[in-house]
């Protein structure tokens, strides 16, 4: 235990929130802001929830310049985190795979809005102008419930 | 009585009970940041390999011995490979085949460091650039792969290997291997 | 001898939280009069005991007592006074300190500012919030003591605050955020005492109105200043990251606009009563979901405070009792709370309920996006991350049937209406919207996106039907500047905070969209062209401090000819600690912000540095702070303070 300990620490030690910049030469401005993108989407294996580009541990460094690399040989924005993927995993990408289990992800908040405006148009029936609406706001001897009857029971013995 | 207003309690509960494993789980000194290899099941990566000693070109064929090995990952630069570095010895000595990899490192400061603290690998590949690394999804050192006699990965575990991991962790998915050759 | 008096304090509060608890509620449920009159002073006695543990651990700080373990921790003699105070908060000890002091003040406040509420009332909320204080404080007392000793030896200094917390925004940042996830504890307890007594009419619906809305400002600013703060301070222009920490403070916040919105039915129109109690529920549990999440080390985060898994079963269990209890409570007596609702289809009321439904939906993405990868991973699937790209892509989508409606919703009368009304309107606007939702970023930056276009869509929208209704609401029965002076304060918070709304959807879809960021190798007099921008490097000085050593760059910034601004962006390497921080530096303007960060050295005389354009970034936190400002408008509204208005009847 005490080993696992002092390997984390020295993980976690190597990561800083300021990540070096490095001055690097870009073919045009579209690989320029593909680069960022990249950096910000990939994540960094070693740091407590850092993206690659804002971490200093060494290998996000070595990934910063892997994904500089393959863009500088043409690769897509795909490829390069497709590239990544097969060799840390889906973790190592912040925007989630689309499996039968992340689905979820998706479809839960679908499911709320649905069921939501469901609930609000079936609730609310346009009900009749005039009197009848008048009379189904007030409540009616008919639709009190047991303890409001035995209320309004007491009430009129009271009267008496 | 509106069962429809037991729904939140329920949810709730559902979250508690995913909590309380995973509580449970980091007590026992599971790390929430382990990450599983994504080359499990995968032989090893085809890449230009140098050794470290002799500066010749090693092939994939050296993971291929027709018998469970490890794979591991160090560097000099790493306190905690020092600290599981006496063990390693141990296991070589018990005759488990151990292929070192040098991750990012200076090759003269790993030969020295080997020199003086004994060579329990087989084979020692220099990765100065870390580009096996990154191939394998290494992402700090040190780490062990457990590769079968066909040279394909069935386990990476990422920390020092000692007397507990080997024998609660590894040696279980070694003896395996070792039995299905 | 300090410290001692503050462990002493917090034991005695613990004591005196105990009695709060049982002593009112029970006197409330057999109507015994004397121990419900022991609530108010109670509470009173429980704030002052807290106030001197507090004060004991500032004592500590303010002299360096390094015989304090957490002290030690957190806090070294080089440190500027004020850094050696806001460390009170620095880590999990003290910060919880906070949490239940600020518990106890505004128990302090319900309890001096509740005076037209029935007895009955006032005990059964004083006493719940005290029942709430218990677990705190037997929890600090038990596990996490801030006045530890570090006897029999003691050190000659502390261990340094981490530099990045030395910073003006961190002193008001935690404390901000505590005080409103803890004020949504006074609408909770309103709720629960509701519950407990059955009775639910609007007479509580108004008076958890103010502290509802009291809480919601603090969150609603410590949410902006956390996310400003990680801008200026951190150096990679960056103001929300969707981080674990981040989103608990996220998730309240959206389940307290929708407690806001349902309180408003609820008090004007005695409806969606059993939603407006479950919403306060749900949004103090977020609360303390929050707190759980932060301190359990149950999830990956750059804010997780330092923990261990006991202390996470620990709060667990707190969760357990608080938040299970309280829904059961909703399970078994919810049935009993009766609304009056006769609202039809197409009403306020229903667009107050689909406002709700989308807000609802946008907390179920981030509570969702939070712990999948956590259930995902303990069901063996492996890990995934969740993190910027599925977010914005979600609270696009939801944001924009969003703003429509929220355009459309003050337009639309209570109970009944009609959307004739006002389709020439809504269909002119639409009409506009689509327009300047293409002209205007095709003006101001010369290239669309989707996104880009979209966020200005629902700007524009936001601001078309408010100012619409605006009009509407001022010539209603008088001309338009007449009108404008009698609309009550709660109207202006309104609009206000609606247009707050605008201002920050606004902000994000230029600075997400627009941005552009150059990093460069630059010698001194070398210049790199951004947008209409020219920076140019003057070179770096030496710039030390109290307990930091450090370099200071010069890049003066040009428009054509004219100077723009000269920025100074620092480099500090603080000698305790060993961490290297930016000082990034930033020209701020309504329209844009530039921003300057200092690199390495490159050797032969070139220095990295990080260069930014981005425009209308300030929005973004304008925007929050307009919201804000709604929030105090509606807060100060004349109708909370009829009291005053009695009083003077009643002297005439």
């Amino acid at each position: 235990m005490q080993k696992i300990m002092i390997f984390l620490t020295a993980l976690l030690l190597s990561c800083s929130v300021f990540a070096a910049i490095d001055a690097l030469n870009f073919q045009s401005a579209r690989q320029e802001e593909d680069y960022h993108t990249l950096t910000q989407e990939l994540r960094c294996p070693q740091c407590q929830n850092n993206n690659i580009a804002d971490s200093n541990a060494q290998i996000a460094v070595d990934m910063r310049a892997k994904v500089f690399e393959l863009l500088q040989e043409g690769k897509t924005k795909r490829d390069v985190v497709d590239y990544m993927v097969e060799r840390y995993g889906h973790f190592v990408t912040y925007n989630p795979p689309l499996t039968p289990a992340t689905l979820l992800l998706w479809i839960l908040p679908c499911a709320f809005v649905v069921s939501g405006a469901w609930f609000v148009m079936r609730r609310k029936k346009i009900r009749p102008t005039g009197k009848t609406a008048q009379q189904s706001a007030v409540k009616n001897p008919e639709n009190l419930d047991d303890s409001e009857r035995r209320r309004l029971q007491s009430i009129l013995n009271g009267k008496e | 009585m509106n069962k429809k207003l037991f729904l939140p309690l329920i949810i709730f509960l559902g979250l508690v009970i995913a909590f309380v494993v995973q509580l449970q789980r980091n007590a026992q000194g599971d790390d929430p940041k382990a990450l599983e290899s994504a080359l499990v099941g995968k032989p090893m990566p085809l890449r230009q390999m140098t050794d470290l000693f002799e500066n010749k070109p090693l092939g994939s064929e050296i993971f291929q011995q027709g018998k469970p090995i490890l794979v591991n990952v160090w560097a000099t630069w790493c306190p905690t490979c020092y600290a599981e570095h006496q063990y390693l010895n141990e296991l070589a000595k018990q005759n488990v085949t151990i292929i070192g990899i040098n991750y990012k490192d200076q090759s003269d400061k790993a030969i020295k460091w080997l020199k003086n603290l004994n060579n329990p690998y087989q084979i020692v590949i220099n990765d100065e650039k870390g580009a096996l690394g990154l191939d394998l999804g290494v992402y700090g050192a040190p780490e062990t792969f457990v590769l079968d006699g066909n040279g394909v990965i069935h386990y990476r575990y990422a920390g020092d290997v000692n007397e507990k991991v080997w024998t609660q962790t590894l040696k279980p998915l070694y003896d395996k291997l070792a039995g299905e050759n | 001898m300090i410290a001692e008096l503050g462990n002493y304090a917090l034991a005695l509060s613990l004591a005196v939280s105990v009695f709060l608890a049982i002593l009112p509620l029970w006197g409330a449920e057999r109507g015994n009069v004397q121990f419900m009159a022991l609530a108010r002073p109670m509470t009173y006695g429980l704030f002052l005991s807290l106030s001197v543990a507090f004060g004991a651990l500032f004592y500590a700080f303010a002299v360096n007592d390094f015989s304090v373990q957490y002290v030690v921790n957190n806090s070294n003699s080089n440190l500027p006074l004020q850094y050696r105070l806001s460390a009170v908060w620095g880590a999990h000890e003290g910060s919880l300190l906070l949490w239940i002091w600020m518990l106890t003040l505004w128990g302090a406040a319900v309890a001096s500012f509740s005076k037209r509420l029935p007895q009955e009332a006032v005990a059964r909320v004083l006493g719940i919030m005290g029942l709430i204080s218990i677990g705190f404080l037997l929890f600090v007392l038990f596990t996490s003591n801030p006045f530890t000793r570090t006897f029999p030896d003691f050190p000659v200094d502390g261990r340094e605050l981490n530099p990045l917390l030395q910073d003006v925004g961190l002193i008001f940042h935690p404390p901000l955020l505590y005080m409103g996830y803890v004020g949504f504890s006074v609408a909770f307890a309103f709720s629960i005492a509701s519950l407990m007594t059955g009775k639910l009419d609007t007479a509580w619906a108004r008076w958890s109105r103010p502290w509802t809305m009291a809480a919601w400002i603090f969150l609603t600013l410590g949410i902006v200043l956390g996310s400003w703060w990680a801008y200026y301070e951190l150096g990679w222009g960056g103001w929300w990251f969707w981080d674990p920490v981040e989103n608990a403070s996220l998730m309240p916040w959206l389940a307290g606009t929708a407690l806001l919105h349902s309180l408003a039915v609820t008090e004007k129109r005695g409806a969606f009563k059993a939603w407006t109690v479950l919403l306060a529920i749900l949004a103090f549990s977020l609360c303390l979901l929050g707190t759980f999440l932060v301190r359990s080390g149950i999830l990956v985060s750059v804010h997780a405070f330092a923990s261990d898994p006991t202390r996470g079963l620990y709060i667990l269990a707190y969760l357990v009792v608080v938040i299970g209890g309280s829904l059961t409570l909703y399970a078994f007596k919810g049935n009993r709370i009766r609304s009056r609702d006769n609202s039809e289809r197409y009403s306020r009321e229903s667009m107050l309920l689909l406002n709700n439904i989308l807000l609802m939906t946008a907390l179920s993405v981030v509570l969702l996006g939070t712990l999948l990868p956590l259930v995902h991973k303990q069901l063996g699937l492996g890990t995934i991350s969740i993190g910027a790209p599925f977010f914005d892509q979600m609270f696009l989508i939801i944001c924009t049937p969003f703003a429509l409606l929220l355009g459309i919703g003050p337009l639309v009368k209570w109970r009944r209406d009609q959307f004739s009304a006002i389709r020439t309107p809504v269909v002119v606007s639409v009409i506009l919207m689509a327009l300047l939702g293409f002209g205007l970023p095709l003006l101001l930056q010369h290239k669309l996106t989707v996104s880009a276009v979209l966020g200005v869509m629902m700007a524009v929208i936001i601001v078309l039907l408010s100012l619409y209704e605006l009009h509407q609401r001022a010539t209603h029965r008088c001309g338009f500047w007449t009108g404008l002076t009698k609309l009550s304060r709660s109207h202006w918070g309104m609009i206000a905070a609606h247009l707050g709304v605008a201002m920050t959807i606004w902000g994000v879809a230029f600075s997400q969209n627009y941005s552009v960021e150059r990093d460069v190798r630059m010698k001194v007099g070398d210049s790199v062209q951004i947008e209409d921008y020219r920076f140019e490097f003057k070179g770096v000085t030496e710039a030390n401090g109290p307990n930091y050593a450090g370099g200071k760059a010069q890049v003066d910034i040009f428009v054509g000819d004219k100077q723009e601004a000269a920025l100074f962006a620092e480099k500090r390497f603080y000698t305790v600690s060993k961490m290297t921080m930016t000082e990034a530096a930033i020209d701020w303007g309504f329209t844009r912000d530039l921003y300057v960060a200092l690199g390495e050295s490159l050797g032969d005389g070139s220095w990295a540095l990080r260069l930014y354009y981005k425009p209308f970034v300030r929005w973004i936190w304008f925007g929050g702070l307009f919201m804000a400002l709604g929030g105090l408008l509606c807060m100060s509204d004349r109708r909370y303070r009829f009291s005053k208005i009695v009083k003077e009847k009643t002297n005439e």
